[in-house]
């Protein structure tokens, strides 16, 4: 090739680089074979030690749960995931029917018409959704649970710096951790852009004053933060009023994997879809008038609108959306809401046997709850997280930092993973802390 | 033919039978709360299985054929990352579990911090942006923070007129006014620039090369230019993987860097993701990084959140740690001398490609090109073909189009990216069928693709009446 350019070797091609910018080579080690590197890294990876060899009560927004073996080998086609963007629909016929499926799944979850392809995570399809809401009202308030994951409030901030929005608290009822209504009502103002809220919350009870909290927003967005699995079992956002959902849909077939890559979760109602972030897939005809699918409405996006563009995001969690989309198909409907539902029940079991343990209340907080709930303890909880790990077991999330006013508590949560064994030794490790 | 995409006229999920709704499963929740329907499809697990194959042999990869996407880097993704990736290991550690439990990540996270760091020539990363667009919005913000400490609001981000979307789209979505300045001979333009920044200049971000594939050879007068306005200069790491051993960031002058590592450091691009987008500053703007920050205190790895005046966080946890993993593994491979050879066999393949490519079509701007050079499809004008038209034929040789119609600089534009792990014989093969259609009959140019899984695509009808889900579809049946 050196010939065909006629250089005598590859250095004249670097010419235009100045003598005064130039490095010589880098200062990383040299490289090494796969095997050996192969070697590195699983023997680094041991260190770790996860769901996978011993039993987690870690929630928060990311939820251990079994996704089956067909999930991978569907995600492992290389033909998906070595392919980019679907910016030549001709060529990319297949991700953009899986992804056009996807977002059949979330609309049909979030009773929404419009789902666009992901979002990075939860957290950031909720400060999406917020600067949506201001695009579409002008407004700069959007009110939030102060019972919120305090990652994810931090997100929220970040993202409304540049629409000069502002955050407003609203406490929640003491007995069920959800919403205080009053404060909610009080709260709302000619400047509220948007009210968010968690169904379930984040303290675990779902809310089931769905119809007051429409009602008390007014002329605001309502978005919804859900979580898609418990949707298959509960009523859909978009039949009590939701504007916008959003939600972190790694639980639909995708793995916690340290806390990325996830799956941001984005509906919204069809009458808003040219406000709304992110790809969105349409179907249509190819020129003999076949069914075809292809990116669409993208005079929203960024390589058209540029400032103007409705977001900045250009890669996203596609394959993710992938994983979920194939999980929900190989469940089935009726898969679907049997895991859910057998969330709800691992829940009340290890709720009602926790709440046994003497020095312990659970679930602090009343109603109903999918797979999650707060436990209170008597004693100092980094202790007792301390001492779960010693006997095999990584307990809840504490809440004690982030909520003081709860005092030692922290977020447990259980799914279709755990085994009655799990649970039993999770229990079995609280009551040796009691003796 | 050289080309023939799979087709199956594969019904939606939702299209096919499969067993009935078996209605509300016990599950002790109150009716005001329970849903009393869930209208998903019920299919036999190989069913599914074959409809995911089945659209998958539809689809076009890296591992299908070349697929030079300018400014995309498509390149070769190595096995043995994808299959780390996947384990267990990685696959269920929950980003909440205990420090002393995630030893092992850490210090994958602690040692890919460094390497990035020290391939760019800057003095402290964040593995936290999950693609290129939120390492830019993190970038803003951090130099917000800093020049705010500073007690200085600045309202304006300066961009060259070549620069990418999501650079115009960042600076938007963070209430900055754009400021585009023009190139001149395809560089940026001293003059024009320095008239363009000043006391309301928060940053000028620029990638290096740039999108036409030209190293911006006055960097350092750029670099001058931006700092004596006491701006803070970007630099879009899109374009990284042409400078690799051969110069960096931090030598040119940068501040901030963001990296692409599903470009440069070849994480697979997902059909449109994940990516991830970590980013690198100097010194001055360290404080002010996302929380938290991995730190390694007497051998152990932390997670450091005491940082007062972090930016805060731009996603949840720490990043894309899959992909992260994967970019730690496909750089330990590599090494130094690994990854400067990437460089220069892009660079080369580039030319080379690019030698073919001019005899057939004009190629803007004089003078070697880095990674990628931009062509026009101008010529076609006069035969009343455009630039798709050629690109849509390309399909039907087997070959993934280049990307078109940017860098708008470029009337016309077909964007070209080889990239390294592309032989000689494959753009061999690319030039020589090129040439081939361009002997072609209009027709045949305005009717592709003819080999593709569908026909050309109507995607203005698309846009006209958007049906968006199966919910949409079910009350608007298709005419036809």
């Amino acid at each position: 090739m050196l010939r065909e350019l006629g250089l005598p070797n590859v250095e004249a091609l670097f010419d235009d680089i100045p003598e005064k910018v130039r490095v010589k080579g880098l200062p990383i080690p040299a490289g090494r074979g796969e095997q050996d590197v192969v070697h590195h890294i699983t023997a680094i990876l041991r260190k770790n030690r996860g769901g996978d060899v011993m039993p987690t009560f870690l929630g928060g927004g990311l939820y251990d749960h079994f996704v089956p073996a067909s999930v991978r080998a569907i995600t492992s086609r290389s033909e998906f995931y070595t392919a980019y963007t679907p910016y030549q629909a001709e060529l990319s016929q297949g991700i953009l029917q899986a992804l056009f499926e996807y977002q059949s799944l979330i609309a049909e979850l979030t009773g929404l018409d419009v789902a666009n392809t992901s979002m990075y995570d939860g957290s950031t399809a909720l400060g999406e959704a917020a600067l949506m809401a201001h695009r579409l009202n002008g407004r700069k308030e959007i009110l939030v649970p102060r019972s919120m994951h305090w990652e994810r409030r931090q997100v929220l901030t970040s993202y409304l710096h540049g629409a000069g929005m502002r955050i407003r608290d609203i406490p929640w009822e003491e007995k069920t951790g959800l919403l205080n209504l009053s404060a909610l009502r009080l709260g709302v103002t000619p400047d509220t852009a948007a009210v968010y809220f968690e169904n379930p919350g984040f303290f675990g009870p779902f809310e089931d004053r769905v119809d007051e909290i429409r009602a008390a927003a007014g002329e605001a967005l309502l978005i919804v933060g859900a979580n898609p699995l418990a949707l298959a079992v509960t009523k859909a956002p978009g039949d009590y009023g939701a504007d916008i959902v959003v939600g972190e849909g790694q639980p639909l077939g995708n793995a916690v994997n340290f806390g990325g890559p996830l799956l941001g979760i984005f509906a919204c109602r069809a009458e808003h879809v040219r406000k709304a972030p992110g790809r969105i897939i349409g179907l249509t005809k190819d020129a003999k008038g076949h069914r075809a699918f292809c990116m669409t409405l993208v005079t929203r996006e960024q390589h058209i609108r540029r400032e103007k563009a409705m977001s900045n995001i250009c890669t996203n969690q596609t394959l993710m959306a992938v994983a979920a989309v194939a999980y929900a198909a190989v469940l089935g409907g009726n898969g679907l809401r049997r895991v859910a539902a057998e969330n709800v029940h691992r829940a009340r079991r290890l709720m009602a046997a926790i709440n046994r343990v003497p020095g312990f209340a659970a679930p602090l907080f009343d109603g109903y709850h999918f797979n999650e709930f707060v436990v209170r303890s008597t004693r100092d909880y980094g202790e007792i997280s301390r001492s779960l790990l010693d006997q095999g077991v990584h307990g809840g999330l504490s809440l004690t930092k982030a909520f003081p006013e709860l005092g030692q508590s922290a977020l447990f949560a259980t799914t279709e993973v755990h085994t009655d064994e799990d649970q039993d030794r999770l229990v079995k490790a609280l009551e040796a802390l009691t003796r | 033919m050289k080309f023939r995409q799979a087709y199956y006229a594969e019904p939606l999920l939702f299209e096919k039978a499969g067993a009935p709704n078996g209605g509300v499963p016990d599950c002790p929740l109150p009716p005001r709360l329970r849903r009393e329907l869930l209208d998903l499809p019920n299919l036999p697990e190989p069913e599914v299985v074959r409809h995911f194959t089945r659209l998958s042999q539809m689809n076009f990869g890296i591992d299908s054929g070349f697929y030079p996407l300018g400014s995309c880097t498509m390149k070769f993704n190595p096995k043995f990352t994808e299959e780390i990736a996947r384990l267990p290991e990685v696959a269920r550690t929950h980003p909440h579990q205990e420090e002393s439990t995630v030893q092992g990540h850490l210090q994958v996270l602690y040692e890919l911090q460094e390497m990035l760091r020290l391939i760019a020539g800057m003095d402290a990363v964040t593995l936290q942006p999950a693609a290129g667009a939120q390492g830019e919005f993190t970038g803003l913000l951090l130099a917000k923070a800093y020049l705010e400490a500073r007690g200085e609001h600045r309202t304006q981000v300066v961009l060259p007129d070549t620069a990418h979307g999501t650079n115009f789209a960042t600076a938007g979505m963070l209430g900055f006014e754009v400021v585009e300045v023009p190139s001149r001979d395809g560089r940026v333009d001293g003059d024009a620039l320095r008239h363009a920044v000043g006391p309301q200049t928060l940053a000028f971000m620029i990638t290096n090369p740039n999108t036409l594939g030209l190293f911006e050879r006055d960097i350092l007068g750029i670099a001058t230019t931006v700092h004596q306005a006491g701006a803070l200069l970007y630099y879009d790491g899109a374009n990284f993987n042409a400078i690799l051993g051969r110069t960096s960031p931090g030598a040119m002058g940068f501040d901030i860097v963001h990296f692409n590592l599903h470009k440069t450091f070849t994480t697979p691009h997902g059909g449109g993701g994940p990516g991830a987008g970590p980013v690198a500053v100097k010194r001055h703007l360290e404080p002010y990084l996302p929380v938290p920050v991995v730190a390694k205190v007497e051998g152990t790895y932390r997670l450091d959140y005491d940082r007062p005046k972090s930016i805060g966080k731009v996603r949840a946890w720490y990043g894309n740690y899959g992909l992260l993993l994967r970019a730690y593994g496909y750089i330990l491979a590599q090494g130094a001398d690994g990854l400067a050879a990437v460089t220069d066999r892009a660079v080369l393949n580039a030319n080379y490609l690019k030698t073919k490519v001019e005899r057939l079509l004009p190629v803007p701007f004089d003078g070697p090109r880095m990674h990628e050079f931009v062509a026009s499809g101008s010529p076609l004008q006069a035969r009343g073909l455009r630039t798709m038209d050629l690109a849509k034929r390309l399909m039907d040789f087997g070959h993934h189009p280049p990307t078109v119609y940017f860098p708008h600089l470029v009337e016309e534009a077909i964007m070209i990216e080889p990239t390294e792990t592309e032989a000689k014989e494959t753009m061999d093969g690319f030039a020589a069928d090129l040439e081939a259609i361009l002997g072609e009959p209009d027709h045949v140019l305005k009717n592709a693709p003819h080999h593709a899984a569908v026909a050309r695509v109507d995607e203005v009808q698309a846009a006209r009446e958007p049906i968006l889900s199966w919910r949409m579809k079910r009350r608007k049946p298709e005419t036809s």
